[in-house]
C-alpha cells in the first residue's frame, strides 16, 4: 500500500503546530497502525529529519499510552486503541490525517504526543479505596454478588487512554471519572467512602478544566474498552445522592 | 589474549541471609529477627523507587504508608501504565478454596518443580506463604476479580499445576491488580508521602562509600538530567526480555536500571534463565515491532494440534480427526495441553522443526476450541475467553470461533536478574530489587500466574519488613549533595553518553541495531542453545557493539522530547547485558527450565538436568565492558523438595 499522511507536527509545548505531509510506500495490511508509523520514523531519520513524537508502549491495547485522533476519529476507524487499528482498515492510496488528542486539559507536549497526568490527579482525589497493607480481612468474609462484580469489573476495565475526552465536543471527563466512581462505589469495599469519592473526583475533574457534559455520547462511541454511556447516569446518581446526603449533615 | 568467555571463578556467595531452622518458620524468624525503624523517624528516611509496575507500585505504596518519604520514578507519563497491566491470565494463591488439596505446601512444591530446581527454596516457600495474603489485600482494594454466583471468588488451574489456584479478572488480571496497586500509590501521592516522577527514566545508579545512596535520571520532556538522593534505593525496573527485540514486553521496557546497577556493582544472576511462552500470535513480516500473548489459560480448553504429516497446506477444517497430532497430549499423557511453559514452547519448536508447522512458513501450531465449543457451548466460551478471542481476531483478521488459532512461542519473562539475599538486598548495601528485576524465586522457569503473585509480594510484604532492618541498622548516613565527587564522576560519564550518542551522526537508525542483536539472540540464545551458537554470537556481539558507535544516528538534540535517543541509549545496554546472558548460556552446560542446550538432552529430546555440577545460582560480577566476568556461585540446598527429572508425563 502506498498512503499519503498528513501529520501535525509541534517541536514542543510552546511552539506552533501545523500539519505536515509525508509519503510511504509497502505499507502491508498486516501492519498495526504504529508500525506504519515506525516505517515512516526510519525514513525521516535517515533523510535526517526528526522522527514523529508518538505515545505508545504495550502495543496490545491495554496500557492506554497510545492516542492518535485519526482522520477525525480518536483511536481511528475501528472501535479499539491505535496500536491495535491494522492497516487493512484503509486502502490503497488513501491520505490519512494524524493528530493528537485536542483538548484544553491534554496540552500538547511533542507533536502527537499530549499530557494526561490530570486522569492521574483525578484518581488521587479519590480513586481508591483506603485499605493499608496488611489491614485486609479475609477475602471470602465479604460475598459480593455476582452482578455487582461484573458491574463493577464492566467500569474497572478503562485504560485511562483519554479517548473520550478526545472525542467529546465539550473535552468532558465524564466518562473516564464515572468509570472509576462506577467501579468502586458498587462494591461492599467501597462503601464507606462512596459520598467522598463521588463529591472530589467530580470537583477535582472541573478543576482541571475539562468541558461541561452534554451526553452527546461520543465518548462511549469512541472509548476503546466499551465503557457504557449509562456510566455517566450512574455517577450522576451517585453524586446526586451524595450532595444530599451532605446537605442533610 | 584472554576473551570475554574466559571468565574467572571468584569466591562463592555464601550467606543468603534466609534464616535456618523449619521452613514454614523461617519469614517469621526473619521478620522478628529484623529490626524496626520508629514510626517518628521514618519520615527523616527517603527511599527511592524505580518503575511502578506491580512490585514498584506495591513497594511505593506501603512504604509510604508505613512513613517513609518515597520518591519515585516511571518512563510511562503514568504509573497506570507500567507493563504489569499487560498480564491476562491470574494470579496464584494457595488458598485451597476448592477443596482440591492445594496447600501452602504444594504451591511451594510446584514453584520449586516447576523452576527445575534452580531456585532457592526459603524464598519459594515465603512467596507461598505469603500468596494468600495477597489476594485479601487486593480484594480489600476493590479488585473485581471473577466470582461465582454465590458471591464467593472464582478460580481456574493453570499451565504446570494440577490444582485450581489462579484468582483472575477476566482476561485482564495484570490490569486490574496494577490498577489497585495504582490507585493505593495515588492515594499516598495526594497525601504528599511519595513524590512521583512520572516521564523520568533512570540512567544510573550512585554509590557513595559502598552504599547506595541515589540515581541520577532523565527528564524525557526537557531532557534534563538530575541526581535524586536517598537512604536506600528500590529497582523494580522489570525484566529485560526486550534484549530480544521481538517479545511480548512492552516497547520501552528495558534493562537500563537493572544494568547500569550490575555496572556499579550488583551481582547479575542467572541471566540465560529466559522464558519463552508458548502461546502467542505468530509473527507475519519484517514489520513485526512486537510480538502479542495470548493467555495461557487458553490451554486449560484449547487442543494444541499440527498435522501429521509433513507440509500439510489443507486448510485445519479438512484435515480429519486422525490425521492430526495432539502432540502436547500424545507426549505427556497426564498433563497434556497444560504442561510447564517451556515443554510447551519446546515442542512447538520440534514439531515445526520437523517440518509439521502452520501457517506464514511453518512457524506456528493449531490451539483448537472446537471441541470446547461443542461441550460448553459458544456462550461459555465466550465468557471465558471473549476478551482473547476478540484480540486475535484483530491482530489476525481470523475468526477463532471458526478456525483454529494459530500460535508460537515468543520471548515473555526472564527469571535472571540481580542478585538478591533473602532480604531482597543485592550485592550493593542499600540497592533492593524486586519483581522481575530480581533472580529469586522462579529458578530456571516460571509458572503461569506466578509473576503477579512475586511482584506484588515483594512489594506488598517482604521489602517492606526486610527494608526497615537495612534502615534501622543505619539510621544516619551523611548526607551527599551534587558536590560529591562521586556524583560529579557518574553525572559526567551520563552526560558523556548522552552527547556521545548525538556526536556520532552515523547512518544507522537504533532500531535497526535493536533488530540486529535481538535476531541474533533469537537464533543463539533463543529456545534452543549450542555452544558452537553461543560461541559465534560471543564473538558477533561485541562487533555490533563496535559499528553501534560508528554508526548510529540519534536525530534531534538531549535537552527535549527525543524518543529515539530513549531507544538508542537503552540499546547501549542491551548490548552489554546480551553478552553476559551468552556467557551465562555458555558455561550452564546442562539443560535446565527455559535453558535447554542441544548437548544436554534425554534419548528422548527432554531436557537432561545435571545437578551434580549446575545446582548453583550463577552470580556475575561485572569487571569492564567486554571484560571477562566474574563468576560467583551461590549453591542451592534442597532440604525440602528433593530434586528429581521432572516428569509431565
Amino acid at each position: 500500500m502506498k498512503l499519503t499522511l498528513r501529520v501535525w507536527r509541534q517541536k514542543n509545548a510552546d511552539a506552533e503546530g501545523a500539519m505536515s505531509t509525508y509519503e510511504v510506500d509497502d505499507i502491508s495490511p498486516d501492519m498495526s497502525f504504529l508500525e506504519m508509523l515506525d516505517v515512516l520514523n526510519e525514513q525521516l531519520i535517515l533523510a535526517g529529519e526528526e522522527p514523529v513524537a508518538f505515545d505508545h508502549d504495550c502495543r496490545e491495547g491495554i496500557c492506554g499510552a497510545c492516542s492518535l485522533v485519526i482522520n477525525g476519529d480518536a483511536h481511528g476507524p475501528e472501535r479499539t486503541t491505535t496500536c491495535q487499528l491494522h492497516m487493512r482498515s484503509f486502502r490503497d492510496g488513501d491520505t490519512i490525517d494524524i493528530e493528537p488528542w485536542r483538548a484544553s486539559a491534554f496540552p500538547v507536549i511533542k507533536d502527537l504526543v499530549v499530557d494526561r497526568s490530570a486522569f492521574d490527579r483525578i484518581i488521587q482525589a479519590g480513586g481508591y479505596i483506603t485499605a493499608p497493607t496488611g489491614s485486609a480481612p479475609e477475602a471470602h468474609a465479604t460475598p459480593v454478588p455476582k452482578a455487582d462484580a461484573d458491574f463493577a469489573f464492566e467500569h474497572a476495565e478503562c485504560i485511562g487512554c483519554g479517548a473520550c475526552v478526545a472525542a467529546c465536543p465539550n473535552g468532558a471527563a465524564m466518562l473516564f471519572t464515572s468509570a472509576k466512581v462506577n467501579h468502586l462505589n458498587v462494591l461492599p469495599q467501597g462503601a464507606p467512602e462512596r459520598e467522598t469519592r463521588v463529591l472530589d473526583m467530580v470537583a477535582r475533574m472541573d478543576a482541571e478544566g475539562f468541558g461541561g457534559c452534554t451526553l452527546t455520547g461520543e465518548c462511549a462511541t469512541a472509548c476503546p474498552k466499551g465503557i457504557p454511556l449509562m456510566s455517566i447516569t450512574s455517577m450522576n446518581k451517585e453524586w446526586l445522592r451524595a450532595t444530599r446526603k451532605a446537605g442533610k449533615r | 589474549m584472554t576473551t570475554y568467555a574466559d571468565y574467572a571463578t571468584g569466591t562463592p556467595v555464601t550467606d543468603t541471609k534466609a534464616p535456618a531452622g523449619p521452613i514454614h518458620e523461617r519469614w517469621d524468624k526473619r521478620r522478628f529477627e529484623a529490626k524496626l525503624v520508629n514510626p517518628a523517624n521514618r519520615r527523616k528516611h527517603t527511599v527511592i523507587v524505580v518503575g511502578t509496575g506491580l512490585a514498584g507500585g506495591s513497594a511505593g505504596a506501603t512504604l509510604a504508608e508505613q512513613g517513609y518519604r518515597v520518591v519515585q520514578f516511571c518512563y510511562q507519563d503514568s504509573p497506570r501504565r507500567a507493563h504489569s497491566i499487560a498480564a491476562q491470565g491470574g494470579i496464584n494463591a494457595a488458598k485451597n478454596y476448592r477443596n482440591d488439596g492445594d496447600s501452602i505446601h504444594r504451591l511451594f512444591y510446584d514453584t520449586v518443580k516447576g523452576g527445575d530446581f534452580r531456585a532457592r527454596e526459603s524464598n519459594v516457600h515465603r512467596l507461598a506463604q505469603i500468596s494468600v495474603e495477597i489476594i485479601d489485600q487486593c480484594v480489600a482494594q476493590g479488585v473485581p476479580f471473577a466470582r461465582e454466583y454465590g458471591g464467593l471468588l472464582d478460580t481456574r488451574s493453570f499451565g504446570g499445576v494440577q490444582v485450581s489456584r489462579t484468582f483472575y479478572a477476566r482476561g485482564q488480571t495484570g490490569q486490574q491488580l496494577l490498577l489497585g496497586a495504582y490507585q493505593a500509590l495515588s492515594r499516598q501521592i495526594a497525601a504528599g508521602n511519595v513524590e512521583m516522577h512520572p516521564r523520568t527514566e533512570m540512567l544510573d545508579l550512585i554509590v557513595v562509600d559502598g552504599r547506595a545512596r541515589g540515581i541520577v535520571a532523565r527528564d524525557l520532556i526537557t531532557g534534563k538530567i538530575d541526581t535524586y538522593f536517598a537512604d536506600a534505593v528500590v529497582l523494580a525496573s522489570g525484566g529485560y526480555g526486550n534484549v530480544f527485540y521481538l517479545s511480548t514486553n512492552a516497547m520501552n521496557s528495558n534493562a537500563t536500571a537493572v544494568w547500569r546497577a550490575h555496572r556499579r556493582g550488583a551481582y547479575f544472576a542467572n541471566p540465560c534463565f529466559t522464558q519463552i511462552h508458548p502461546t502467542c500470535i505468530p509473527r507475519t513480516g519484517d514489520h513485526q515491532s512486537k510480538l502479542t500473548l495470548m493467555s495461557e489459560s487458553l490451554r486449560n480448553d484449547g487442543r494444541i494440534w499440527v498435522p501429521k504429516a509433513q507440509g500439510d497446506t489443507r486448510p485445519p477444517n479438512e484435515i480429519p480427526e486422525d490425521e492430526r497430532d495432539y502432540y502436547l497430549e500424545r507426549i505427556y499423557p497426564s498433563f497434556g495441553n497444560l504442561v510447564p511453559r517451556d515443554i510447551a514452547s519446546r515442542a512447538a519448536k520440534n514439531v515445526c522443526d520437523e517440518g509439521r508447522g502452520v501457517g506464514p512458513g511453518g512457524q506456528g501450531v493449531y490451539l483448537d476450541f472446537a471441541d470446547a465449543i461443542r461441550r460448553m457451548g459458544r456462550k461459555a466460551v465466550e465468557a471465558r475467553y471473549g476478551n482473547l478471542f476478540d484480540m486475535y481476531q484483530r491482530i489476525t483478521d481470523e475468526d477463532p470461533y471458526e478456525v483454529p488459532m494459530r500460535i508460537y512461542p515468543a520471548v515473555h519473562y526472564t527469571m535472571g536478574g540481580l542478585w538478591v539475599d533473602y532480604d531482597l538486598q543485592t550485592t550493593i548495601p542499600g540497592l533492593f530489587a524486586i519483581g522481575e528485576a530480581n533472580f529469586s524465586d522462579h529458578g530456571a522457569n516460571r509458572l503461569g500466574a506466578s509473576a503477579l503473585m512475586q511482584g506484588l509480594a515483594d512489594g506488598y510484604f517482604v521489602l517492606p519488613a526486610t527494608i526497615n532492618d537495612y534502615l534501622a541498622r543505619n539510621p544516619h548516613q551523611d548526607p551527599v549533595t551534587d558536590a560529591h565527587p562521586v556524583v560529579q564522576e557518574v553525572l559526567a560519564e551520563t552526560e558523556d553518553r548522552i552527547n556521545l550518542l548525538l556526536a556520532v551522526d552515523g547512518d544507522r537508525t537504533p532500531d535497526s541495531f535493536h533488530r540486529e542483536l535481538g535476531e541474533l539472540m533469537w537464533e543463539f540464545c533463543g529456545m534452543a542453545r549450542s555452544d558452537t551458537g553461543l560461541r559465534k554470537a560471543l564473538e558477533r556481539i561485541p562487533q555490533i557493539r563496535e559499528e553501534f558507535w560508528r554508526r548510529i544516528k540519534v536525530p534531534g538534540s538531549g535537552e527535549e522530547f527525543n524518543q529515539s535517543l530513549e531507544k538508542a541509549n537503552r540499546i547501549v545496554d542491551y548490548l552489554e547485558l546480551a553478552e553476559l546472558m551468552c556467557l551465562d548460556a555458555l558455561h550452564r552446560t546442562e539443560s535446565c527450565g527455559g535453558h535447554f542446550r542441544e548437548e544436554s538432552q534425554t534419548p528422548d529430546g527432554e531436557a537432561a538436568r545435571k545437578d551434580d555440577a549446575f545446582s548453583y545460582a550463577a552470580a556475575w560480577e561485572f569487571t569492564g565492558t567486554g571484560e571477562a566476568p566474574v563468576l560467583h556461585r551461590e549453591d542451592l540446598v534442597f532440604e525440602y523438595v528433593h530434586p528429581t527429572q521432572r516428569s509431565y508425563a
